[in-house]
C-alpha cells in the first residue's frame, strides 16, 4: 500500500452545502475516514471539478478516491478514472432528497451524512484497481449448431460482420424445418398471401459464404472451455472428428411438431387426418395443382383445428401455446382458396392468436373466403369418405359437427433442447452410486445431448418453462445461465419464422459480444465491461464445494486437488460464489467481504439512551438500489435511521455480514433482491433465490445472540417499487421501534 | 360579419307546425343573426329517417336522398346543403357516400332518379348546422352577438347519435364529444358533466318499444339531474321530442317527477343573442323553460 | 322464393353467407366479422336482442338461414351507431342488420307483429304518400296498428301529450286533411317505383 494514497471529495452543489453542515464531514473524512486530502467544490462533476480530481490523480498521486456527492449512478461518466479506485458516498439521492425537510430534521439528516462519508472512506481503503484478465490467444469465431432458418440467418449475420463461423448440421442438408414448407406465411407488406420460403437461396449464400465453415451429417461431439476459448470436437456421421476452437456458441436446434399420434380422439393417425406438417407435404406434392389427400381424392373441404394438443390443462398434452399456428393454418386455407375459391376451407379456433401483422393476413383470408368458427373441436371421425368434426360452437354456444375431405391438426411446437440437466443431475448422482441402469441411460442421454459440454453442471444448457432451452425470459431474453452459449429460434421458445430468424439476428449480436469481450477480460451481461473477477485464497479453503454448486453459471469447476476452479471468462461477476463461502475467501478487487464489510463498521451507533436505531439495508444494485434512488428523485422521504449499502446481487451477501451489523448494534437489517422464482427478475437467475434461502437459515444465529427474527427482513423489491420501498423502510422502522432496540449496543 | 348562403333542408319534423317547428323558429332567428341566409330546397322530400329501411330496402332509400342532391344542384348549385335534423344530416351523408364510392350504385340510382326527370352528379356536400356554426363561422364569432349570456344556467349537452356516429362532427370523439358543451358556454352557459351524453333515447323504437326505449329516456334524465344540470340542450329533433315528450309518461308510470326542460343549441342561441321568448321558439316547449324566458324577457 | 327458403343448408358450408352476400345491403362485410363481441356489448338494447350481431353473424356463417331471418333481434336496432364506431374490423353493423331486417320482411320470414317491423312499414307507407312525413297520421296510424280498440287506449293514453303539442303548434290537427307534401308527387312516385323494381330485380325479390 506504499504507493496508495487516498482522497475525498465533496460536492456541495445540488443542495447538498445549503443542507448539510459540509465543515464537519470534511473533518471526519480527514479525521475518521483517515483521507490525505479532503475537498469541497460547489459543483463537482462540473469539467472545472473533474479537473480538479484529475490534477490530483495526475500531481498528487492520489490512487483511491471516495467522491461524496450524488448515487453512484449519476454522472457516471463524469466520474469514471479509469486508473484510480472510485467509492461513491451518496449524499444527494440518499440524504438530502430523502430525509423529510425542516429544522427537526437537521441532526439526523447530518448524522445520515457523516455515516455516509465513514462509509465512502471505509470502503475505498479495502478496494483495488481491477487489472483485468486479457487473455492472449481469444478466439473469436463463433461456431452455430442447428442449420435450419435460424441457425442460417446467424451464421450469415455473424459472418457478415466480418466473423469466422463454424456451422454444424445433423442432417444431410441445410435448410432444416423450412425444407419442408410449401409457402411460409407472408412477411412483407401488403400481408396478404404466403410467400416463397426461400431457404434454398438461404442455404445457397451460407454455402458459398468465404466465413462460414458448414459440417453436414455432423454432430458437436465435445465441448470444453469457456467463452473465448471453447474447444469443440465435430463428430462427422461418417466417423471423421475435426477440431475447432471458437469463442462463443449459438444454438438454434429448433423444434420437432408434437406427434398427432397421441391425439387419436382427434383422429391422430387416420390416413385423412393430417398434421399441418403433413399438409404442407400434400401441398409440395400438388406442385401448385389441386391438393390431393392419400388416397388420391382430390380435396374439396378441409377443416383446420387449432390448438390440437396445445394448450392443454389436462397434463396429457403440451401446456402451451406454439404461437405460429394460427397463422400458419390461414396461410394452408390460402393454399386451397388460391387455387380454388370453391373449397370449403373452415380454420377451427378457440382464440385466433395471429401475432404481428397477422392480422392482416387473417382478414385477407376471411376476404378469400375462409371460413372461421370458434369451436372446440371434441372428436374427429375419419369415415373414410369424409371425415366429421364433432365440436361445440363456443358462439352460438351448442354441440354440432361439420363434415369434410380432410382435417388439419395444429399442432404445436416441441424443442429440441436436449438434455434436461435435472434427470441428468439424478441419472448421475445415482449411477455414481452404482445404479447399473442408470449407467445405461447416462450414456443414452449423452447421445441426445447438443452441446455435449464437459461442465460439471450437465451436457447442455439448462432447461426452461416446458423443457425450452435457457432464456432470462422477463428480462433478457437471449441470456442463459452458460456464458457465451445463446439460443435462437423455436428451441427457445414457440416462434414462427419471421420471429426464428429475428431472434436469430439478436443471438449472432450476443455472441459477438461475447467474444469481443471475453478477448479483452471484460464481463458479459449484466456487468458488461467489469474487469474484476473473483479470486479465491486457496490456502483457507475447506473444499466445501458451496461455490461450485451455487454459481448460476457454471462458472466454478474443481482443480485436481477439488480445490475450486474459475473459469473467469464464464463469470458474469455476480458475486454468488462470495456469498456462499462460509470460511470468506472468495473476493473481487473492488468488491469484497471487507468493501462491504468495513463500511457495516464504519457507521456510528449511537447508544441505547439516544433512541436512534439504525438499519442496515443491502439493496441489489440492478433494481432495489435504482428504486432507492427514485425514491429520492421523487422526494418520497424515508427514515433518516437506514443506512444503504448496494450489492452486487443479493447472492453476493454473505451472512458474515448480516451477523456483524448485528453484534455491533444495528437494530435491524433490510435485504432487497430481485423477484425470485420461475418468473424471476433476478439478473443472474439464481442470485436472489439464494439468498432468501441463505437468510431463512439465519434464524438459528438470531436465537443465539438472543435477537428476535424481526430484526432480518428480506424483501423483493423491483425497479419500479420506488413508492413503494420508501413505504417498506417507514414500515420497517415503525416495527423496530415496536421491538425495541437492539440489547447489542454497545458490545461491537 | 360575412353573409353566409347555403341550400336549406329543414326535414320533415322541421315543418311549421310539425313535432320540431320551435327548431326551425329559433334556427331562423339564430341565422338572421348571424347572417347566415338559408334558402330552402325546393320540393325537398323526406329522406327515409333511419327506420325506413324495413320496408324501403336500399336503392329506394338511395334514391330519397339522392332526390334532394339533385334537386339542389338543379335549382341551387354551388351551394352546400345544410341540415338541421340529425337524422336528415346522416341519411344523406350516408347516401353520398355510398354512390360516390360504388358506380354500380351510382348507376342504378340515376336509373331511379331518371323516372322523376333527376340526376344524382355528387357536386353538392351536406353539413349539418352545427358544422356550419363551428366550422364556418367559429366560435369567436358566434360569441360576438352575444348580449345577454345564459349566465349561471347549467346545461346537460345531450348530444345523442346521430349528429355523433358514424360520421361526427369532426376533430370530435365518438365517445365524448365536447362542441355541445362549447356551445353553451359560447353563450355564457355552463356545461355539466354527465355520462349519459352520447347515449341512445331509443330512436324510432320510442313509438314500437316504449318500455325499453323510456328505461333509455330515463337514464339520460336523472344522469342531468344527477350532475346538477337544470335543462338539457341537443342537437338532433328527435332526441329533444323523445326526452322532453316522455316525460309526463314516465312520471306516470314510474311515479319519477320529472319537469326538465329539453332545448335545442339554435334556441339558447337566440336567446343570448337578444331574441325574444317566440322567436327562439320557447313557446314551443312542453316542459317551460322558464329561467330562458327570463332571460329573453328582460 | 319458396326454393330459396326450402333448400336444405350444409353447415358451416357458406351457402346462407352467399346469399346474404347478394341480397342483403352490405351483406359482403358479415364474412369480416372476427367474432370478438364488442358489438353486443355497445349496444344500448343489447339485453333484448336475441341473438346480437356477433352472434347473427355466426349464425349466418353457420347456415343457418331460418333461425336468422325468422329472429326477432335485428328488429332491436335504434340505429344508434355505436357498434359501427366500435367494431375494430370496421364492420357497418347497423347497415348490415338493417338489411337483414329489411331481406327478412321482404321474403315473409320476419316474425309477425312485431312491433318495430310494423311501424317501419307504416312509416315508410306514410312518407311515399306524400313524398314527406305525415306526423299526425304516422301516430293514428301507429296507435291503431293493434287495432280499434287498442287504438282508442293508445290514443288516450298520449292524449295529454298529444293536447300538449298542438298547444305549442308542433302538432297540426288539419293534417289529417292532408298536410304536409311534394309538389311533384308523380315524379317521385315514379322513381320509388323504379328502384324498388331495379332492386327486387337483383335480388331476386321480383312477383
Amino acid at each position: 500500500m506504499a504507493d496508495s494514497k487516498f482522497a475525498a471529495y465533496i460536492c456541495t452543489g445540488c443542495g447538498i452545502g445549503d443542507t448539510l453542515d459540509v465543515p464537519m464531514l470534511e473533518k471526519i473524512a480527514q479525521k475518521e475516514g483517515k483521507m490525505a486530502l479532503v475537498k469541497s467544490h460547489p459543483f463537482l462533476c462540473s469539467t472545472d471539478g473533474v479537473k480538479l480530481i484529475e490534477d490530483d490523480i495526475a500531481n498528487e498521486g492520489v490512487t483511491h478516491l471516495c467522491i461524496a456527492a450524488c448515487s453512484r449512478r449519476a454522472k457516471v461518466e463524469a466520474f469514471r478514472f479509469p486508473a484510480a479506485a472510485v467509492s461513491r458516498a451518496n449524499l444527494r439521492e440518499g440524504v438530502i432528497w430523502v430525509v423529510a425537510e425542516g429544522a427537526e430534521h437537521d441532526a439526523v439528516r447530518q448524522e445520515m451524512a457523516e455515516d455516509y462519508v465513514r462509509m465512502g472512506c471505509a470502503e475505498i481503503k479495502k478496494m483495488k484497481v481491477p487489472a483485468g484478465n486479457v487473455k492472449e490467444a481469444s478466439s473469436k469465431k463463433i461456431l452455430v449448431v442447428g442449420g435450419g432458418l435460424s441457425g442460417m440467418t446467424a451464421a450469415l449475420a455473424a459472418a457478415e460482420a466480418g466473423y469466422a463461423v463454424t456451422l454444424v448440421e445433423k442432417s444431410g442438408a441445410l435448410g432444416g424445418f423450412a425444407n419442408n414448407l410449401w409457402k411460409r406465411v407472408p412477411f412483407a407488406a401488403p400481408y396478404a398471401d404466403a410467400q416463397p420460403v426461400g431457404a434454398a437461396e438461404l442455404a445457397a449464400k451460407v454455402s458459398g459464404h468465404a466465413k462460414i465453415k458448414v459440417h453436414l451429417n455432423a454432430v458437436v461431439a465435445e465441448t470444453s472451455g469457456a467463452p473465448g476459448r471453447f474447444a469443440v470436437k465435430i463428430a462427422q456421421e461418417s466417423g471423421g472428428m475435426t477440431d475447432d476452437v471458437c469463442g462463443a456458441i449459438i444454438q438454434a436446434t429448433g423444434f420437432t411438431p408434437y406427434d398427432p399420434a397421441r391425439l387419436p380422439e382427434l383422429g391422430g393417425g387416420q390416413p385423412n387426418v393430417v398434421d399441418q406438417a403433413g399438409l404442407e407435404a400434400l401441398a409440395k406434392a400438388a406442385d401448385g395443382g389441386p391438393i390431393k389427400r392419400a388416397d388420391g381424392k382430390e380435396v374439396k373441404s378441409v377443416v383446420f383445428v387449432q390448438c390440437a394438443g396445445q394448450r392443454d390443462a389436462s397434463g396429457q398434452h403440451l401446456p402451451y401455446c406454439s404461437g405460429h399456428c394460427c397463422a400458419t393454418s390461414i396461410k394452408q386455407a390460402t393454399y386451397f382458396k388460391d387455387r380454388d375459391a370453391g373449397i370449403n376451407a373452415v380454420v377451427m379456433y378457440q382464440d385466433l392468436r395471429v401475432p404481428g401483422m397477422g392480422e392482416d393476413f387473417y382478414r385477407s383470408a376471411q376476404d378469400k373466403g375462409v371460413t372461421f368458427v370458434k369451436g372446440r373441436a371434441a372428436r374427429v371421425t375419419d369415415g373414410g369418405g369424409a371425415c366429421k368434426v364433432d365440436f361445440k360452437d363456443l358462439i352460438l354456444d351448442e354441440d354440432t359437427s361439420i363434415e369434410a375431405d380432410l382435417v388439419v391438426l395444429a399442432t404445436g411446437q416441441v424443442p429440441n433442447a436436449g438434455v434436461n440437466l435435472d434427470e441428468w443431475t439424478a441419472t448421475v448422482t445415482a449411477a455414481e452410486s452404482g445404479d447399473e441402469a442408470a449407467k445405461t441411460r447416462k450414456d443414452e442421454l449423452l447421445k441426445t445431448s447438443v452441446l455435449s459440454l464437459n461442465y460439471r453442471q450437465g451436457p447442455d444448457m439448462p432447461q426452461f418453462k416446458y423443457g425450452f432451452a435457457d432464456s432470462h425470459f422477463i428480462c433478457f431474453p437471449y441470456e442463459t445461465r452458460r456464458t457465451g452459449i445463446y439460443a435462437a429460434g423455436p428451441v427457445r421458445r414457440p416462434m414462427d419464422i419471421l420471429q426464428a430468424t429475428e431472434d436469430a439476428t439478436g443471438a449472432a449480436l450476443k455472441a459477438i459480444q461475447a467474444v469481443e469481450n471475453a478477448a479483452r477480460g471484460r464481463a458479459a451481461h449484466p456487468r458488461v465491461g467489469d474487469l474484476s473477477y473473483p479470486v479465491a485464497r486457496l490456502e483457507g479453503c475447506t473444499q466445501c464445494k458451496r461455490c461450485t454448486v451455487e454459481c448460476p453459471f457454471g462458472a466454478i469447476d474443481e482443480d485436481e486437488k477439488r480445490f475450486p476452479k474459475f473459469n473467469e471468462e464464464r463469470c458474469r461477476r455476480c458475486g454468488t460464489c462470495m456469498g456462499a463461502c462460509p470460511v470468506r475467501v472468495i473476493s473481487f478487487e473492488n468488491y469484497s467481504v471487507d468493501t462491504v464489510g468495513s463500511q457495516i463498521k464504519a457507521v456510528n451507533i449511537p447508544d441505547e439512551f439516544e433512541e436512534k436505531p439504525r438499519i442496515l439495508i443491502l439493496a441489489c444494485e440492478n433494481d432495489a438500489y435504482p428504486a432507492l434512488d427514485m425514491a429520492g428523485i421523487q422526494r418520497l422521504s424515508y427514515s433518516a435511521f437506514v443506512r444503504a449499502i448496494p450489492v452486487r446481487c443479493l447472492g453476493s451477501v454473505n451472512t458474515i455480514w448480516i451477523t456483524d451489523a448485528l453484534n455491533s448494534g444495528y437494530d435491524g437489517v433490510m435485504l432487497m433482491g430481485c423477484k425470485k422464482g420461475d418468473d424471476y427478475q433476478c439478473h443472474f437467475v439464481k442470485g436472489s433465490e439464494m439468498a432468501f434461502y441463505r437468510t431463512s437459515k439465519i434464524d438459528d444465529t438470531l436465537k443465539q445472540l438472543g435477537l428476535e427474527p424481526e430484526r432480518v427482513l428480506s424483501l423483493e423489491v423491483a425497479i419500479t417499487d420506488n413508492a413503494r420501498v420508501a413505504k417498506l423502510i417507514n414500515d420497517y422502522a415503525e416495527q423496530i421501534n415496536e421491538i425495541g432496540l437492539s440489547p447489542m449496543k454497545g458490545f461491537g | 360579419m360575412a353573409s353566409k348562403e347555403y341550400a336549406f333542408y329543414p326535414g320533415c319534423s322541421s315543418q311549421s307546425k310539425a313535432s320540431a317547428s320551435n327548431y326551425l323558429t329559433s334556427v331562423n332567428t339564430m341565422c338572421g343573426k348571424l347572417d347566415i341566409k338559408l334558402t330552402e330546397i325546393p320540393d325537398w322530400n323526406c329522406c327515409g329517417a333511419s327506420i325506413g329501411y324495413a320496408e324501403g330496402g336500399e336503392l329506394p332509400r338511395l334514391a330519397l336522398s339522392a332526390r334532394n342532391f339533385a334537386l339542389t344542384e338543379r335549382h341551387l348549385p354551388g351551394k352546400e346543403m345544410v341540415a338541421t335534423c340529425a337524422a336528415c344530416w346522416l341519411a344523406q351523408r350516408e347516401v353520398k357516400e355510398r354512390l360516390d364510392h360504388s358506380e354500380t350504385l351510382l348507376k342504378e340510382t340515376n336509373e331511379a332518379l331518371a323516372a322523376a326527370g333527376l340526376q344524382y352528379q355528387g357536386t353538392a356536400p351536406v353539413r349539418h348546422m352545427v358544422e356550419v356554426l363551428i366550422e364556418d363561422l367559429g366560435y369567436d364569432t358566434l360569441k360576438q352577438p352575444v348580449v345577454k349570456p345564459l349566465e349561471g344556467i347549467k346545461f346537460a349537452g345531450y348530444v345523442g347519435c346521430q349528429t355523433n356516429r358514424p360520421f361526427g362532427i369532426a376533430g370530435e370523439s365518438f365517445e365524448n364529444p365536447l362542441y355541445l358543451d362549447k356551445l353553451v358556454e359560447t353563450v355564457g352557459g355552463e356545461a355539466v358533466p354527465y355520462d349519459q351524453k352520447v347515449a341512445c333515447c331509443g330512436g324510432a323504437l320510442a313509438f314500437s318499444e316504449p318500455e325499453k326505449s323510456q328505461k333509455q329516456i330515463r337514464a339520460i334524465i336523472e344522469s342531468a339531474y344527477d350532475h346538477g344540470a337544470e335543462m338539457i340542450v341537443t342537437p338532433c329533433p328527435l332526441c329533444q321530442a323523445n326526452v322532453e315528450i316522455y316525460q309526463s309518461e314516465i312520471n306516470k308510470k314510474q311515479g319519477t317527477r320529472f319537469n326538465m326542460p329539453v332545448l335545442y343549441y339554435s334556441q339558447l342561441m337566440a336567446v343570448a343573442y337578444g331574441s325574444s321568448a317566440r322567436e327562439a321558439g320557447l313557446d314551443g316547449q312542453l316542459i317551460k323553460a322558464a329561467r330562458l324566458e327570463e332571460i329573453a324577457g328582460k | 322464393m319458396t326454393t330459396a327458403n326450402q333448400t336444405a343448408r350444409a353447415k358451416y358450408e357458406n351457402d346462407f353467407l352467399k346469399e346474404v352476400e347478394a341480397n342483403v345491403e352490405e351483406g359482403h362485410w358479415v364474412r369480416m366479422c372476427m367474432q370478438c363481441g364488442v358489438c353486443a356489448g355497445s349496444c344500448p338494447l343489447g339485453d333484448a336482442w336475441a341473438h346480437p350481431p356477433q352472434k347473427l353473424f355466426m349464425m349466418i356463417r353457420a347456415g343457418k338461414r331460418e333461425e336468422v331471418l325468422s329472429s326477432d333481434a335485428m328488429w332491436m336496432c335504434t340505429s344508434c351507431y355505436n357498434c359501427i364506431v366500435r367494431c375494430p374490423r370496421k364492420l357497418p353493423i347497423t347497415h348490415i342488420v338493417h338489411g337483414l331486417a329489411n331481406y327478412a320482411h321482404r321474403l315473409g320470414l320476419a316474425p309477425k307483429g312485431q312491433p318495430t317491423r310494423q311501424t317501419a312499414a307504416l312509416f315508410w307507407n306514410n312518407l311515399v304518400k306524400k313524398g314527406r312525413v305525415n306526423e299526425l297520421k304516422f301516430s293514428l296510424a301507429l296507435y291503431f296498428k293493434d287495432g280499434f280498440g287498442q287504438g282508442i287506449k293508445n290514443a288516450l293514453g298520449m292524449q295529454a301529450v298529444g293536447l300538449g303539442l298542438v298547444k305549442a303548434k308542433r302538432l297540426n290537427p288539419m293534417e289529417i286533411l292532408g298536410g304536409h307534401g311534394i309538389e311533384n308527387l308523380s315524379g317521385f312516385k315514379a322513381m320509388i317505383d323504379k328502384a324498388r323494381e331495379i332492386e327486387d330485380r337483383k335480388k331476386g325479390l321480383a312477383g
